[in-house]
């Protein structure tokens, strides 16, 4: 992507863990503000209230009703803010609750630096950032697809967002992707923010239970 | 508005505004029929034993004390119960007298109006509740510390003595004297209308005398041994947890921190993240899934070539002959990508549908010309490419100087 991006972004951070809080803020090189961190839900949503930053970077797991608590009080009051999920976990039941809450993407702690640097402007400019294992989640719990789809129009994935989809699995950046399918990257990105607004407003309760059956991880 | 904490139910902290606030939280661990008792108990800081003998000599005054029970029951919520209110000693004893004198205004008033099931039954009972509270109600432990500090100094406060201290002799007769007083008073005021005596009856009422004096006991005697079935419960648990991360995590961070290379660190600490998870999730020992043998096979690879391998699996499902051999050949895929490819990270994604499984391995190294493959790769990219042949399948490996390495199997899950 070419980010011409000569405003800074302003990022918060949200963890419970203080050594992972000041690993970030040291990784996070040039064209990154840190506004401030928080290290649990309630303190997290006053503060993301005040400082109104433009992504939040929020841990899945937090003791009060980790990330997705705080993703769903700030987005009734900020509805602007951005949320990147970030987890050791890569449990479904978790990244599909944060996801569903309101999250424009997921990664996992093991990111390396300038992926988490690209996944903070993909989701500032309001794209969708999926890890593989997330891309597998969804292809997973929309692949069997039966007869019985509650909204036709709004659950079922296209042949290209499986496609796309797949690439992610398969460890594709979506500048690959775009190469491999013939496609421009904005409209990769635009096939991963359909599917993230299906994952989000899908109302089939097979997700949730889909999600929490499969304690898999 | 903003400034009040949220709770994590509800989406709208605006929404619970909807509702009337309830009158208090019904108590979900101390509960004998839904947790009303002790909800309140722990709302107005009393024992909820006096609250459940209140009920029960309310409902036997007509039914009142059921109710008064629903309607409590309709006004409270359900959830975590509040912590209970600490009162000074002489607090607590102005509200048992409270209870005590608005549960005889009630029962005064349900006389005067006629719901009654007669003065023979209704004022022994009280009276006998009233003994069993006597005797059962509990201070907590330092109030009972701090009163028996005061009463040793003061000892010209009787009332208070009896009515807030530990279970003590003084209370233990006080409150037998009234069981008896209020036994005797049914038996005495049913020998007037009953001309024969009827021996089970008797009985009947003793029986349920020495329940008003030792139930209560007994009551908290089992809640004690069904907690410290869980505590031994939690502490075995706890032993389990321990060995394991003893044996495994324990030792990885150990010998983490005796090795100066970090790439042998990183393959360390990534091999012992993939043990804890499987064993934390339940998975350790169910070893014939797809994802279980990928992740073993990826595993063994880390360990060996300090790479990281990141498995993706859609459909997970048993192991069987053709599922084996695509994890096989995924595994010899991923082996010479580590060993020849020069890249950190390999990325294996395998599909199962109902016909046909597909898996790819990618690597992001240095790629090379299928045209001028050296011969050590060559070899092994057919002995891939052969056992999916073998099996029905096609595989195909797609190169190029620069641009990383992509394996692709796919192989349909049944042979006609």
């Amino acid at each position: 992507m070419d980010t011409v991006n000569a405003s800074e972004i302003h990022v918060f951070l949200v963890d419970d863990h203080q050594l992972f809080l000041s690993g970030v803020r040291s990784e996070l090189g040039p064209g990154f503000i840190v506004d401030g961190a928080a290290s649990d839900v309630d303190a997290a949503i006053n503060e993301i209230r005040q400082t109104q930053p433009e992504v939040v970077l929020v841990d899945v797991h937090m003791p009060g009703g980790g990330g997705a608590a705080v993703i769903s009080a700030v987005l009734t009051t900020h509805p602007e803010t951005k949320f990147l999920a970030l987890s050791v976990s890569d449990a479904p039941e978790d990244v599909i609750a944060v996801i569903r809450a309101g999250a424009r993407g997921y990664v996992t702690k093991t990111i390396a630096p300038d992926e988490l640097a690209e996944a903070i402007r993909l989701v500032h400019s309001g794209d969708a950032v999926f890890s593989p294992r997330l891309a597998g989640f969804v292809l997973d719990a929309f692949g069997t697809d039966g007869a019985q789809v509650v909204d036709p129009d709004l659950d079922r994935l296209t042949n290209r967002e499986r496609e796309v989809l797949r690439l992610i699995a398969r460890g594709y950046a979506y500048k690959q992707i775009a190469k491999q399918l013939s496609l421009s990257v904005k409209t990769v990105e635009a096939h991963v923010s359909a599917v993230l607004r299906k994952l989000q407003l899908s109302n089939r309760y097979e997700l949730t239970r889909w999600a929490t059956e499969r304690r898999i991880v | 508005m903003a400034d009040i904490p949220l709770r994590d139910e509800g989406a709208s902290p605006e929404g619970s505004h909807d509702l009337p606030a309830p009158l208090f939280v019904r108590s979900p661990t101390d509960r004998v029929l839904t947790g009303v008792a002790a909800g309140l108990a722990a709302r107005f800081g009393m024992d909820p034993l006096v609250i459940r003998l209140g009920f029960v000599v309310l409902a036997l005054a007509g039914g009142a004390g059921i109710v008064l029970y629903a309607v409590l029951w309709l006004l409270s919520t359900d959830g975590a119960a509040p912590a209970p209110v600490k009162l000074a000693p002489d607090a607590a004893v102005r509200r048992l007298i409270a209870v005590g004198l608005m549960v005889t205004g009630a029962l005064l008033l349900l006389r005067a109006a006629g719901i009654w099931f007669g003065d023979a039954l209704v004022w022994p009972v009280m009276l006998a509740a009233a003994g069993s509270v006597l005797i059962w109600t509990r201070g907590d432990a330092d109030e009972r510390a701090r009163w028996s500090r005061l009463a040793a100094r003061l000892p010209g406060r009787p009332v208070q003595t009896v009515l807030t201290g530990p279970v003590s002799v003084l209370r233990v007769l006080g409150g037998g004297l009234l069981i008896v007083a209020g036994m005797g008073a049914f038996l005495a005021a049913h020998d007037a209308l009953a001309a024969a005596r009827n021996v089970l009856f008797s009985v009947a009422v003793t029986v349920i005398g020495i329940g008003l004096v030792f139930g209560p006991w007994l009551l908290r005697l089992a809640r004690q041994a069904s907690e410290e079935r869980r505590k031994r419960i939690r502490s075995e648990e706890r032993a389990e947890m321990a060995a394991q991360l003893h044996d495994s995590v324990l030792q990885t961070l150990a010998l983490i921190q005796r090795t100066d290379d970090r790439d042998e660190a990183v393959a360390l600490a990534r091999g012992q993240e993939r043990e804890l998870r499987a064993w934390l999730y339940g998975r350790a020992g169910t070893n014939d899934v797809v994802s279980a043998a990928l992740d073993e096979m990826a595993g063994r690879v880390e360990r060996l070539h300090h790479v990281s391998v990141d498995t993706v699996v859609v459909g997970d499902t048993r192991l069987d002959d053709k599922l084996r051999a695509v994890v096989d050949a995924c595994g010899e895929a991923t082996m010479n990508a580590a060993k020849h490819s020069g890249a950190k990270q390999i990325a294996v994604f395998v599909e199962i549908e109902q016909e046909l499984v597909t898996a790819y391995v990618r690597d992001d190294g240095k790629g090379f010309d299928p045209n001028t493959v050296p011969e050590d790769r060559r070899g092994i990219a057919d002995s891939i490419v052969g056992r999916i042949e073998r099996n029905g399948g096609t595989a195909s490996i797609v190169s190029a100087v620069g641009e990383g390495t992509d394996v692709e199997i796919s192989l349909p899950r049944w042979t006609l």
